[in-house]
């Protein structure tokens, strides 16, 4: 679904992204794990359009997204949850949501959307009439998802979606995630939090200085040695 | 039906605006077209300042654009200001989008934004100030032809209070309808967080630029009405800081992004400014200027969300939810 070809990055003369490739299969959750600073952040960028690659392309569906500027690839069905939970904080809870089903599409099934979000959030129901800078850390996340959830994405990209969060709150997103996996939903998941998200994955690649460095299934990169001794501390 | 405070408040304050002429005196009425047209220009800076997030400090720009089109159009061919409004209004929408155009797309942002437009708007006092054709430094008179509503002049001041009572009224209520639909949603949006809502799929370089097209409008058009309720305009009393800065002023004092705050704040603020100009004007000229820097200066360190602001604050504390 998602077709990422030799993508190079550049922040002026450095190079942040070496010819990165990396396909995420309809319906499977990928997750792309790696230390800070090795380019997550730069890949998730590039895909969704706020970063213009230097070289290589990205294909979603079939479609070039190299040139498109970062509402288009939105509104193409590709949904980036960002780092850092950017919610919109002097709007209510509801008309967060709201921003999300804007879209020609979203709007036709808003109501019936709106609906499941609260489902999946039920304490974003609770709050929808709250500004949200008020909610929590974890519910400011959640309601990120759900906006994101509005828009009718065909695939998600979560940016870090634990960091900063209480080990709780950690546990929650990987369910959801878990949740919309078994949904159907096509997931690209971000995470400094390797242990986890190579649970809920199907396949993965490890990034390290711009670069994939090892890919495979999840239990195979989680058992990798060179995972174990980078990121796992075994 | 239940009755909504929110659109009996207004609709009262309507009617009583509107019944004002009946009993009020000449000078009254000075104050109350100063009020709206106050109130009028906050608004049309709110959507761009207020909604959008992008503060123009060089507003006045847009508004010697729309005073000096109509006056210059009206004194050479002599057609009617209530047409050339409309082209002073285009001219402002083809410089708006052209500012809009340039500076959001090379992501000028926030102080770099505002920078822009008062350098933009100072070279347009020197331009004009050099342009004989614009009558120079002296300005542009609105030569006077008697009572004749086809030429947008009266005699008295109750025309012009209904004139510029109707554009205040219009304009608010197209804010309050448009700020709870998409395209306001779409500027709060852009305002708080860009990057999140170019990833919902929100257009952020158009909306800027169309907000700033629709506040240059809306700020041409009162720049038409002040040149023919003045009936004189010049470079520095268009074009200049002076107009740029009450604009954002009663907007700030009266809460950012919020529908009626700008006109709040210029109903609080432009009467109490009038007094001390009035009053101290021969012993202590400027007080009116000082007064607005010291509530300024107070509103941005106590409430700097504004009056309205402060009020929704404390509502949603009254209501129990966490503020």
């Amino acid at each position: 679904m998602l077709d990422v070809q030799q993508v190079s990055v550049h922040y002026g003369a450095f190079q942040a992204l070496h010819e990165v490739s990396l396909q995420v299969p309809a319906g499977k959750v990928v997750s792309l794990v790696g230390a800070n600073g090795a380019g997550k952040t730069t890949l998730i960028n590039t895909i969704s359009g706020l970063l213009k690659p230097s070289g290589g392309a990205i294909f979603f569906e079939g479609q070039d997204l190299t040139r498109l500027s970062g509402h288009q690839v939105a509104g193409l069905g590709l949904a980036q949850i960002p780092e850092g939970r950017k919610i919109f904080p002097e709007m209510t809870v509801y008309e967060n949501l709201l921003m999300g089903g804007y879209s020609a599409q979203a709007r036709k099934l808003r109501s019936q959307t709106l609906e499941e979000v609260y489902t999946l959030f039920p304490r974003l129901r609770d709050r929808h009439k709250q500004l949200a800078r008020t909610l929590s850390g974890g519910e400011q996340q959640m309601l990120v998802i759900g906006r994101a959830l509005m828009m009718r994405p065909k695939l998600m990209m979560f940016d870090e979606p634990s960091l900063g969060l209480a080990p709780l709150m950690v546990k929650a997103v990987f369910e959801v995630v878990v949740q919309l996996k078994a949904r159907g939903m096509t997931i690209l998941l971000v995470e400094q939090n390797v242990r986890q998200s190579l649970r809920v994955a199907d396949y993965a690649y490890v990034l390290e200085s711009g670069q994939i460095v090892l890919e495979g299934e999840s239990r195979a990169v989680l058992e990798n040695e060179h995972t174990r001794r980078a990121f796992l501390g075994l | 039906m239940k009755l909504r405070w929110n659109v009996v408040a207004p609709l009262a304050l309507l009617v009583v605006l509107a019944g004002l002429p009946l009993f009020a005196t000449e000078y009254m009425l000075h104050i109350g077209v100063l009020v709206l047209l106050a109130a009028y220009l906050a608004t049309g800076w709110n959507i761009l300042g207020g909604y959008a997030g992008q503060h123009s400090l060089g507003h006045s720009l847009f508004l010697g654009i729309g005073a000096y089109t109509s006056t210059y159009l009206f004194a050479q061919i002599g057609l009617t200001p209530w047409i050339g409004m409309w082209v002073g209004a285009l001219f402002a929408a083809i410089v708006g989008w052209f500012v809009g155009y340039l500076c959001f797309r090379y992501g000028l942002r926030g102080p770099y934004f505002a920078l822009v437009t008062i350098a933009l708007a100072e070279a347009m006092v020197y331009l004009v100030t050099n342009l004989n054709a614009l009558g120079g430094a002296e300005g542009l008179d609105v030569r006077w032809v008697g009572h004749n509503p086809a030429l947008m002049q009266f005699e008295g001041k109750t025309a012009y209070y209904y004139i510029i009572l109707i554009m205040t009224a219009l304009l608010l209520f197209g804010v309050q309808r448009y700020s709870r639909r998409r395209f306001g949603y779409q500027m709060i949006a852009v305002r708080e967080n860009e990057d999140a809502a170019e990833a919902l799929g929100v257009d952020t370089l158009a909306v800027r630029i169309r907000a700033l097209v629709i506040s240059a409008v809306v700020t041409a058009l009162g720049g038409v009405f002040f040149a023919q309720y003045y009936t004189y305009i010049n470079p520095r009393n268009v074009f200049g800081e002076g107009p740029s800065v009450q604009m954002l002023l009663f907007a700030i004092v009266g809460g950012l992004g919020t529908v009626w705050g700008p006109a709040i704040g210029a109903i609080l603020l432009v009467p109490i400014a009038e007094f001390a100009r009035s009053s101290l004007g021969n012993t202590f000229s400027g007080a009116h200027l000082l007064l607005y820097g010291v509530v300024l200066v107070l509103v941005m360190l106590f409430m700097p969300n504004g009056i309205v602001g402060l009020v929704q604050t404390l509502e949603r504390r009254r209501r129990g939810g966490r503020a």
